[in-house]
């Protein structure tokens, strides 16, 4: 019984070539987004794994000495106190026309060695013995082999896939003659599990300062938000190509009723028949999830190095440009692709189990199956007064989260109501017949449309939210930077003597030095950072203050109030007007609060004398110099020369902002290639909406047609419509997307980070998206446009004719 | 004369000739019933001299226009300002309630006449249904909306395809009663398509299509 059912199945396929092909490339197009963002993903996340485990970036505390080498002899001195420190020296390497990054360590201390001894590409497994016996090795990634191979110089090289990217690995003896520094380290990496009793760091090496990981910025939760950014993104457009599955789906079971119902007739039980149906399906869904990941794998490809140099650049995640295939991946994409066409075809597969054996076939039984717009909006309703019940009643970020989704979804389930609200509003006020009939029929046709117009909708709203949230943080954060980073030059000197002598060779030189000086306090909500400064008007016009009381420059000068950063106002709920106590015996009024954009832990700022009065002895090594920018890098220079200062002791602000904005620069080509992505896919599925609606069309502009309009001008009018619903809910998804942006902005920043961003609008932007959506529209109506415009009058005329 | 066919042919596409050389003529007022055999193109005549389709030779003239002439546009105005259509089924638009179907061609050609309209609607039972959609009226309340809508726009022929076609003997002869008294009232010519004798026998002529011709 079987094989006749197949090929009556099959048969429809065959003379539907386009209806399968749209079905295939809606998976496939699901899968691909989908599987493209996994990619990146579990690419990114297993780089930072690599990195974690085999170079503990960010595990353990460190010991820097600001603006220079820690010398040898403090080193031994250390150790011979019984610290358990590892040395390590770095430094860029040119090879030939590339720059790689040369990490030699204390091999035998070094906690990354039996990893990297494991993880050995060679033949055979490498003994712990022949590593350290070795008269010096050095590990590198097998891609480097071949560009460390024309240069018999360097020792032999061990290849392994366990260290980073671009990165030799070697020994500190290895590394002090290949940077040609002897006797030097950069830091000192502080192993956990310390014996008792040791002499304190500060005793024994004052001049060094304690790195903690947490002090940089936490790379883990800024690349995690990242990340989930991406896989919000994936998911819907996912889902947007899961309305194209849906509506194609639909398409072919209701032009197979008949066929279906004839098989039953002749005795095939409806259980076959679905389980027929549903191996079909799963087939199909194989076959469009397979090409879904080709072409995942090829997007990822081209999207990944942005992805990576955004991640390197912004959150300081080593990461590698290329994907591997894991098979995990695979899988993954494929059950992904046949779940969710399964899930697309539900509705299709019920009205199958529920095909009455006898009934006459037509259009109508098959659009009362329809639900109805008004109980959708009760549903979506509903979802958005639980997502707002959710935040109102619990906070963090997972409240933030149910919101977020409870108001996309309710939003979207609202979108045919409203719709439907808004053309009823234009055909009570249209003039003529046919603008009349126009509203009417844009109205009859919503339901086929709405899941369509949802997904667009999702996808403009998602596409102005992130955008606005991206944009607005990149704009604030230039701002801040500029009224941060207002000084032209930054100065670490080697020690209090040093800095003292550059201050007073800058003081002819400059317009003002500015001493920043701090030091580390605790405060009940966490470590505080207490910094002096100087009256100076630098401050007084640039810095970024949210909050201020009058005259606080002034008051913070005479030492009579504080200022503190946003992140310590928030945590300690401390405003303006209130009192901090910075020591059990010493409290201020705080005048103001300022923004500190990237920073985790609370910050003070106190008049220099009260600074000096209060913690006496404070390093004064860095300064920031104000001078004419045109003669800023003369002088950095000049300083380098004069005092024989490294190179990153005398940083250039001008610098570290083009290295902000090319980070911002790199989000945003990811993130508007994945926004034009979705949105070329929802218009896909306006196209096959429209398609799928084409059989039903029919018997609606034939009677136009025959009371006295022209094909073209029905053509015309096909284009105008789904131009108008794409506008409509374009204005519908501007201010969903809006709040979206807000909750983003205002809700989960402020949960996951601590600050708060202020929104900023990008009307340019809005015009810009509106109008590749109605291009998206009429593009995607222009087929069924065509189609209509050359219709013979003989099929129209067959909507009449007798033997229908 | 309103309507004059002359030795018109028609073949539709890998097919042999449904129409071979076809000559009526139709007077301003006159009424004319159009016989014929399942399959011998009755249809497709009606559908010519409606300009709805095109034809392969001979000539088709409906009020000194000739259709041979006319490219999309001019049959398209031709339709909404000279004939009015009645189908077997699907004539009317299934987006727009009841009474928007009724004016919708009077208004298309800018002929609407409210007191006429409202007198129709109440001669053909209409008037309690304008605000219900077309999918939820009976077959005969259908085709009565159709007469109406086209009726209403005072057209100079009316062409009726079967209007009665999906309609029980009761139904089909009350509707086709009211549409006969109410096209004598305004003038209007009728070409009609039908199978039946008795009703063929009520109009003023009666034309029957065989072999691609009239007989
Ligand atoms: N659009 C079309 N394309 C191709 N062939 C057609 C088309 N319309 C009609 N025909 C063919 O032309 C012939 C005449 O059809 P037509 O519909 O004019 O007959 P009819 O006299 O109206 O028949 P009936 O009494 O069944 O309505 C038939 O053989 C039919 O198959
Ligand atoms: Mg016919």
């Amino acid at each position: 019984m079987i094989a006749p059912v197949v090929q009556a199945l099959a048969s429809h396929w065959r003379r539907h070539e386009v209806q399968l092909a749209t079905l295939l490339i809606g998976i496939a197009l699901a899968t691909a987004l989908w599987s493209a963002v996994q990619a990146i993903n579990a690419e990114a996340r297993a780089s930072y794994a690599r990195a974690d485990a085999q170079l503990s970036v960010g595990q353990f505390d460190e010991l820097h000495a600001p603006g220079g080498f820690i010398p040898l002899e403090l080193y031994v001195k250390l150790r011979r106190a019984g610290w358990q420190v590892v040395a390590v020296l770095e430094g860029p390497f040119r090879v030939d026309d590339r720059t790689l990054r040369v990490i030699g360590v204390d091999l035998l201390s070094y906690p990354a060695l039996p990893a990297i001894s494991e993880a050995r590409t060679g033949p055979e497994p490498l003994g712990l013995t022949e590593i350290l016996t070795a008269p010096g090795r050095i590990f590198a990634r097998p891609d480097l082999a071949p560009l460390l191979a024309n240069h018999p110089e360097l020792p032999p090289l061990i290849e392994t896939t366990a260290v980073p990217p671009d990165l030799i690995l070697t020994d500190i003896g290895v590394a002090e003659k290949l940077l040609s520094k002897r006797g030097q380290i950069s830091r000192l990496v502080i192993l956990p599990d310390q014996p008792a009793g040791l002499p304190p760091l500060a005793d024994l090496a004052p001049e060094l300062e304690r790195v903690r990981p947490s002090e940089a910025v936490d790379t883990a939760q800024l690349a995690n938000s990242f990340h989930l950014n991406l896989s919000a993104f994936g998911l819907l457009a996912f889902a947007v190509g899961l309305f194209i599955v849906h509506g194609t789906v639909g398409l072919a079971m209701a032009q197979r009723r008949g066929m279906f119902r004839t098989l039953r007739a002749l005795g095939v039980p409806l259980a076959l028949l679905i389980r027929m149906v549903l191996c079909e399906l799963t087939a199909i869904a194989l076959v469009g999830g397979f090409l879904g990941l080709v072409l995942g794998y090829f997007l990822a490809g081209a999207l990944l190095p942005d992805v990576a140099a955004t991640l390197r650049g912004l959150y300081g995640a080593p990461m590698e440009g290329h994907v591997v295939l894991r098979p995990l991946w695979v899988g993954a994409g494929l059950a992904m692709a046949v779940g969710g066409t399964l899930l697309a075809s539900g509705q299709s597969m019920w009205r199958l189990s529920k095909l009455p054996l006898l009934d006459a076939p037509g259009l109508q039984a098959w659009r009362t199956g329809m639900t109805s717009p008004l109980r959708t909006a009760k549903y979506g309703g509903a979802l958005i007064a639980t997502g707002t019940a959710t935040l109102m009643l619990g906070d963090g970020l997972a409240a933030g989260f149910v919101m977020l989704a409870g108001l996309l979804v309710g939003a979207a389930l609202l979108l045919p109501a409203l719709l439907a609200l808004f053309l009823t509003g234009f055909e009570r006020r249209a003039n003529g017949p046919v603008a009349q009939w126009v509203w009417a029929d844009m109205r009859a046709q919503l339901p086929g449309l709405s899941l369509a117009l949802m997904a667009l909708l999702l996808a403009l709203a998602t596409n102005i939210g992130v955008g606005t949230m991206v944009s607005s943080f990149r704009l604030t954060f230039i701002g801040w930077l500029d009224q941060r980073l207002t000084s032209e030059l930054y100065l670490t000197a080697r020690d209090d003597q040093q800095g003292a002598e550059i201050a007073e060779w800058l003081r002819p030189r400059s317009d003002a030095v500015l001493p920043i000086r701090r030091v580390e306090l605790r405060h009940e909500t966490g470590p505080l950072f207490l910094y002096g400064i100087v009256d100076d008007p630098t401050y007084r016009q640039n810095w970024p203050l949210i909050a201020s009381a009058p005259d606080v420059w002034d008051r913070v000068a005479a030492g009579e109030a504080v200022l503190i950063n946003e992140q310590l106002a928030r945590r300690a709920n401390l405003w303006t007007g209130d009192r901090l106590t910075i020591a059990p015996d010493w409290s201020l009024e705080i005048a103001g609060v300022y923004s500190d954009y990237g920073n985790p832990t609370g910050q003070a700022l106190v008049a220099m004398q009260q600074f000096d009065l209060h913690v006496p002895g404070a390093p004064n090594r860095r300064f920031g110099i104000r001078t004419d920018p045109a003669k800023a890098t003369e002088l950095a220079q000049a300083l380098r020369d004069r005092f024989d200062l490294p190179p990153q002791a005398v940083i250039h602000q001008a610098a570290i902002k083009a290295q902000s904005l090319e980070i911002f620069e790199n989000t945003f080509v990811v993130t508007s290639a994945l926004n034009i992505l979705t949105l070329g896919i929802s218009g896909f599925a306006i196209l096959t909406s429209l398609l799928t609606l084409w059989t039903q069309r029919l018997p609606q502009v034939a009677p136009v047609w025959a009371l006295g309009l022209t094909r073209a001008q029905l053509a015309r009018l096909e284009l105008l419509r789904s131009v108008l619903l794409a506008a409509l809910t374009a204005c519908l998804a501007l201010p969903l997307g809006l709040i979206l942006a807000w909750i983003l902005l205002a809700i989960i920043n402020v949960e996951a980070f601590g600050w708060r961003l202020p929104m900023h609008l990008f009307p340019f932007d809005w015009v810009v998206l509106l109008a590749l959506t109605l291009l998206a529209a009429a593009v995607a109506a222009a087929i069924p446009a065509l189609r209509l415009n050359r219709l013979p009058p003989s099929d129209l005329l067959r909507v009449f004719a007798n033997e229908r | 004369m309103l309507l004059s066919i002359e030795h018109v042919r028609k073949a539709y596409p890998g097919q042999r000739p449904v129409l071979q050389d076809v000559s009526l003529a139709l007077d301003h007022g006159e009424t004319l019933a159009l016989t014929g055999e399942s399959g011998s193109g009755k249809s497709t005549l009606l559908n010519l001299a409606g300009a709805l389709d095109a034809f392969d030779s001979g000539e088709i003239t409906l009020d000194g226009k000739a259709l041979s002439a006319l490219d999309d546009t001019g049959r398209a105005d031709l339709r909404r300002d000279r004939v009015a259509l009645v189908f077997q089924q699907f004539n009317l638009i299934p987006s727009l309630t009841v009474g928007q179907n009724l004016a919708f061609h009077a208004r298309l050609g800018g002929r609407l006449d409210k007191a006429w309209l409202s007198e129709l609607s109440h001669r053909l039972g209409l008037a309690d249904l304008h605000d219900r959609y077309p999918e939820n009226l009976s077959g005969g309340q259908q085709q009565r909306v159709a007469i109406g809508r086209a009726l209403a726009a005072r057209p100079k022929l009316l062409l009726a395809d079967e209007p009665t076609g999906n309609l029980d003997e009761n139904a089909s002869r009350e509707v086709l009663d009211l549409m006969l008294e109410l096209v004598r009232e305004t003038g209007a010519a009728l070409l009609l398509v039908t199978h039946s004798v008795e009703i063929a026998n009520r109009l003023d002529r009666r034309a029957h299509l065989a072999g691609g011709k009239i007989t």
